[in-house]
């Protein structure tokens, strides 16, 4: 294998790594420097040449987004707008870059902002994350002192501001027009689409909207160029993002990789199945994205390999599960966080997320009715494409996967009233 | 005053509130921040302090409600000194949050939702804190506690006043 390329996570290691001068000594914001000498239109063609694309969960092209903005605004602003509300189970990469290197999320602002002519951003960053809140604080502060944000960065003649703004607990605040109206003061309900955010964004503003993760690999973009980054990656989808691995693995935590490795050689970087037990099924892009079994990992982890697999890359949270997992409880699990995190705005989802957790607790009691299982899947089937934003479709993921790729387990627990896999265990039933 | 009857910020808190307001391209913007700050004020968002809020921002309390109903860490009633807020979510309950969770039920003595009575803990379930690696994982007051065992839950509690 050829060496490995470290982009986001080369200096998480280091002592103090959350500090300008830490960052400085390993040549950060050399890149900001570099692109404040550049066009802005050429700094977004070369993001758009390096096939990045946003990592928080949709995969969409990132140049292309910021190709959006219109060139005549008719005097408004634009606004820079970070998605830090990592909310989707099985994901901690966000977390992990803003304590451990917010600079280079800052340094990828502000060569976003200059791409995109915005003055001025805001950071939405969920409300549990007070460490990492406190950390880009400080951070922020740190660069505003040297000079590389605020007015007039190096003498460049570019301002830059930021405004940190914290959620309060709503994993639909993820989703970014519904991340759009909660910085504006109201419930995240998402908007009607379109005008999309580069057109009516943020406070009616054009607005570009990026995943942490996504912004911290553009410093990297500018520094080595369009070419080695895509290289990095497959044909459709450049560089390396960073996997959060949890579960039933020897060593979970966040795993940098260049997104044409597999899955089975992320499992294996991970450490591999915990001892004495094998692997049953991984959820390789948070729980959003549709279960695969033990044979299905030999995809690659990018956006269009993990379709191509069935699944989805999402935000990249792989849970691994052994074989003690019983599949009918994961999708109770799955099922109760929909439930309870659907913003209740779309009829089909605020009814089928807690109809189906309803049902899936029904047949973990042993309960169940023979017809439930195709009932959820015709229930989940029919609300695909009918809703507002795509909180419902994502529910759909597991609750298709998990009954067709595992169907006896549910027609078990239906005809004997008990689970096979860990016989006599008794699941523990929460009220929604 | 925690709720009872008519309540105001302090001349601190108010300043802050509309240093918060003048910061956004639009005032209301400031209203999560602000409700987070009535919180730490009061300890959680009474009726009272919703229409306090919305005094300060020209909205109806209605509106504010509907804001403080939507965010499940704006608390609609009193809580502990501390809140404990365990994760129940695909990885956590891989690793045993379950178990966790009936551990610290039995040591609190309290139900979920619930706050001893001495008014020093809160236990909440809490859905992904986005920590999976640390499995199975609550949140103590600000800090993020795992992986936790029956060990570390005694520890953590130990330390809590």
């Amino acid at each position: 294998m050829p060496p490995r390329e470290r982009l986001l996570t080369r200096s998480f290691d280091l002592p103090d790594s959350h500090r300008l001068e830490t960052s400085r000594r390993s040549g950060g914001y050399e890149a900001l420097r570099k692109a404040l000498g550049m066009a802005p239109a050429a700094i977004t063609e070369e993001v758009r040449r390096a096939n990045l694309r946003g990592l928080g969960g949709a995969g969409f092209g990132t140049g292309m987004k910021w190709g959006f903005v219109p060139k005549e605004t008719g005097g408004k602003p634009v606004y820079l707008v970070v998605n830090a509300d990592e909310g989707e189970p099985g994901t901690f990469k966000d977390r992990y870059l803003l304590e451990r290197d917010p600079h280079l999320v800052l340094e990828g602002m502000a060569i976003t902002g200059f791409a995109v002519g915005a003055r001025r951003a805001f950071v939405y960053i969920r409300g549990e994350y007070v460490r990492p809140y406190r950390i880009l604080a400080g951070a922020i502060e740190e660069a505003a002192r040297a000079n590389l944000l605020g007015p007039n960065i190096l003498g460049s003649g570019f301002d830059f501001e930021i405004t940190l703004h914290r959620g309060a607990g709503a994993y639909i605040c993820g989703e970014e027009t519904g991340l759009l109206e909660s910085l504006e003061g109201k419930k995240g309900w998402p908007r009607l689409k379109p005008p999309f955010p580069a057109v009516v964004g943020a406070f009616g503003c054009p607005t570009v909207i990026n995943n942490v993760e996504t912004l911290a690999l553009v410093p990297r973009i500018i520094e080595r160029g369009a070419e080695w980054f895509a290289g990095l990656g497959t044909g459709t989808q450049g560089g390396t993002r960073i996997y959060s691995v949890s579960g039933h693995v020897r060593r979970p935590g966040p795993y940098e990789l260049p997104v044409s490795a597999t899955l089975r050689e992320l499992i294996e970087e991970a450490g591999g199945v915990r001892d004495g037990h094998r692997l049953k099924a991984v959820v390789p892009g948070g729980s959003s994205a549709a279960i695969l079994t033990a044979e299905e990992i030999d995809c690659t982890l990018d956006v269009d390999g993990l379709k191509a697999a069935g699944s989805m890359a999402g935000s990249a949270g792989v849970v691994v599960m052994d074989e003690t997992t019983c599949i009918v409880e994961a999708l109770y699990v799955v099922a109760r966080f929909y439930a309870h995190e659907s913003c209740g705005q779309c009829t089909p989802c605020r009814e089928s997320t807690g109809w189906i957790y309803r049902v899936v607790g029904r047949i973990l009691q042993g309960k169940g009715r023979p017809e439930d299982p195709d009932q959820i899947l015709d229930i989940a089937r029919k609300g695909v494409g009918t809703t507002i934003c795509a909180f419902y479709d994502g529910a759909v993921g597991p609750y298709l996967s998990y009954i067709e790729k595992f169907r006896p387990e549910f027609d078990h627990h239906i005809r004997t009233g008990g689970c096979d896999v860990q016989p006599g265990r008794v699941p523990v039933l929460t009220t929604h | 005053m925690r709720g009872a009857g008519r309540v105001a910020f302090s001349a601190e808190t108010l300043a802050r509130a509309r240093e918060l307001m003048a910061a956004y391209p639009a005032p209301r913007a400031a209203l999560l921040p602000v409700l987070r700050l009535a919180q730490e004020e009061f300890g959680w968002i009474s009726p009272e302090v919703e229409e306090h809020v919305a005094g300060l921002f020209g909205l109806t309390p209605a509106h504010v409600h509907e804001v403080v109903t939507f965010y499940h860490l704006l608390h609609q009633k009193p809580v502990g000194r501390h809140v404990l807020s365990v994760c129940h979510t695909l990885s956590c309950w891989l690793m045993g949050a379950e178990g966790i969770i009936a551990y610290l039920k039995e040591r609190l003595g309290i139900e979920e939702g619930e706050t001893t009575p001495d008014g020093r803990v809160t236990l909440l379930r809490a859905e992904c804190l986005c920590a999976c690696e640390l499995a199975p994982m609550m949140q103590v007051d600000d800090d993020y506690v795992g992986p936790l065992t029956r060990e570390r839950i005694d520890e953590v509690l130990e330390r809590l006043d």
